[in-house]
């Protein structure tokens, strides 16, 4: 078997055929990305002990002839934002480097109740906060396509396992991009479902009416399969939606002629030449597969960067107060108590974990609050109109992902602001909640994969997968990376 | 000019962050950059539009209220094993209060 290049598909009929057992896979597996794992840094740390039990109760199962899930003996990355039960969830932070969570992710639960197989840990900006990987206090993740360069962020090391092959898949967070943005700077497909489909409970939270568990996969139907198996309603998680979830994987059957596809031209000026080309082929190719496409207009959009950036950060400066140096493993000494909160908090974030909590301090502080958290909150809801009224007229949004494709190491580290303006065609589509997808449409002549975005309508997972599924196989890109 | 150092410093404190001087400059910059980025939106006129305070909408209100069931919790022990500092039972923390 070539775990580099499997399918749940693929691992499925292995083992149903005894090609392989699932304690044989999960062993190669972990012996390929461990191997392989000092090339990009993807991986933060390994669970070998959890795989190989999770590995030999599949097998046990399969001996019984009882059902082991959908994605028995899957090998699955897991962000290390995300929490597992007795294995060490660091965010990328060096405050929470000895941190061993007591409870799992609903997420984590699920996908390992559907017979997911979890290799390890993957490498993060620090509490998801980054474009690039590089604000990790583990060292920055490198792209396996050009080790050079960045492979997006933050959730980085997801989308490096899934193109490097030491993952089959993998999930991620996205709050303004963190999972589509990496796909697409790493030639795999990267799914922010609607916000509520997944539960939050267990994603240490970083804004929370903006963040989301998104799946990775090296084609649409094996991250779609992931999504299906996590999401669905969690009484833990009081924004969880009760929607039921369809089977997305039952219903790509390529149909596609006569989708309404809206292209937004405000998200087509500033693009690099090169992958503005790669998506007018995409249109193209969407044309051909008898989809209608017709030019609409979100003029809000304009806006969605200054807005993310007050709503985010003011989520973010509430959120990380829990990081005071009493319950999370790491304190900084100081004889009274708040030079203790005061230096653990200095000592222990990152620079840019710092900058977005006084960004967030700062709008939220009295004589502020009216500018900028009440004006984004008003500005959020007309960037979430513009996409309701496009979705009276189209039921589908196709867009580029990102201005352009990955940018080298230390290229933008030094211009924050330049850095959060690479967020600003993913970053509308978590402030209205919607469903939004990057799948591979092809590279530039470097060689550097560029992704297409899919958007659709709330809860319509179902017509962005179809719509992906079928542009993947016409134009041969699964797997493509 | 939209923030200043003493600026900076009076939001660290809110923050409860303790900051190097060179940190407090560099950041003065880089906030100062960024909300003058943020300034962007006075262009709009927000008077009639209602904030976004709620992202869906689709339950009525009271559908996230589960059953009121009684579940164990995770135990002292436990909730204990990753605090920096703990002593019979509890989070410690420097003295506050002086006798």
């Amino acid at each position: 078997m070539n775990v580099a290049s499997l399918t749940i598909e693929q691992v499925q009929t292995g083992l149903v055929a005894g090609q392989f057992s699932a304690v044989e896979l999960a062993k190669s597996a972990l012996e390929f990305a461990q191997a392989e794992n000092p090339k990009t840094n993807a991986y933060l740390h390994f669970c070998p002990e959890r795989a190989l039990a999770a590995a030999a109760r599949v097998d046990k199962k399969l001996a019984a002839g009882e059902n082991a899930g959908p994605l028995a003996g899957v090998p699955l990355a897991v962000k290390d934002v995300i929490v597992t039960e007795g294995v060490r969830t660091t965010c990328g932070s060096r405050l929470l480097e000895h941190y061993i969570p007591p409870y799992n992710a609903t997420a984590v639960a699920r996908l390992e109740q559907a017979g997911a197989i979890i290799l390890g840990k993957t490498n993060c900006d620090e509490f998801a906060m980054g474009s690039s990987n590089e604000n990790s206090a583990f060292g920055p993740v490198r792209n396996p396509v050009a080790l050079d360069r960045v492979p997006g962020g933050s959730s980085g090391g997801s989308a490096a396992a899934v193109a490097q092959g030491t993952a089959v898949v993998a999930i991620g967070s996205d709050t303004g991009g963190s999972v589509r943005q990496p796909a697409s700077f790493c030639g795999v497909v990267g799914v922010t479902p609607t916000y509520g489909r997944v539960s939050r409970y267990g994603l240490v939270a970083f804004a929370s009416s903006l963040d989301h568990i998104g799946p990775f996969g090296r084609t649409v139907r094996d991250a779609a399969q992931l999504l299906e198996a996590m999401a669905g309603h969690d009484h833990c998680d009081a924004t969880s939606a009760f929607a039921p979830v369809p089977r997305y994987t039952a219903q790509l059957d390529g149909e596609v002629a006569g989708t309404r596809i809206g292209l937004p031209r405000e998200y087509f000026e500033g693009l690099a030449s090169e992958s503005g080309d790669r998506i007018q082929q995409a249109v193209q190719l969407l044309k051909k597969l008898g989809c209608e496409v017709r030019d609409i207009s979100l003029p809000a959009t304009k806006y969605a960067v200054p807005c993310y950036y007050i709503i985010a950060t003011a989520e973010a400066s509430s959120n990380l107060a829990r990081y005071d140096g009493v319950r999370y493993t790491t304190r900084a000494h100081d004889d009274t108590l708040s030079g203790m909160y005061r230096s653990t908090r200095g000592q222990g974030f990152g620079a840019e974990c710092k900058r977005r909590i006084m960004l967030g301090t700062y709008v939220l502080s009295h004589g502020y609050y009216d500018a900028y958290y009440l004006k984004a909150q008003k500005v959020r809801a007309l960037i979430a109109e513009d996409f309701r009224r496009a979705f009276t007229e189209v039921d589908a949004i196709v867009a580029p992902v990102s201005p352009s494709p990955a940018f080298k190491i230390g290229e933008k580290i030094d211009d924050p602001l330049e850095m959060y303006l690479s967020d600003i065609y993913t970053i509308t589509g978590d402030l209205a909640g919607i469903p939004c997808m990057s799948v591979p449409c092809g590279k530039t002549s470097e060689g550097l994969p560029v992704g297409m975005q899919i958007l659709t309508r709330h809860f319509d997972e179902t017509g962005m997968f179809r719509l992906a599924d079928a542009f993947e196989k016409a134009g041969g890109f699964a797997g493509s990376n | 000019m939209k923030i200043t150092e003493s600026e900076v410093r009076y939001v660290a404190d809110l923050a409860n962050l303790k900051l190097t001087d060179s940190e407090i400059a560099r950041l003065a910059k880089d906030m100062d950059e960024i909300l003058a980025y943020m300034d962007a939106l006075n262009e709009l006129n927000t008077s009639t539009v209602e904030p976004m305070a709620q992202v869906l909408y689709q339950s009525e209100e009271t559908a996230t209220l589960r059953a009121d069931e009684i579940v164990p919790p995770i135990g002292n022990e436990a909730a204990l094993a990753n605090a920096a500092v703990a002593g019979a039972g509890y989070y410690k923390v420097p003295r506050v209060i002086e006798r």
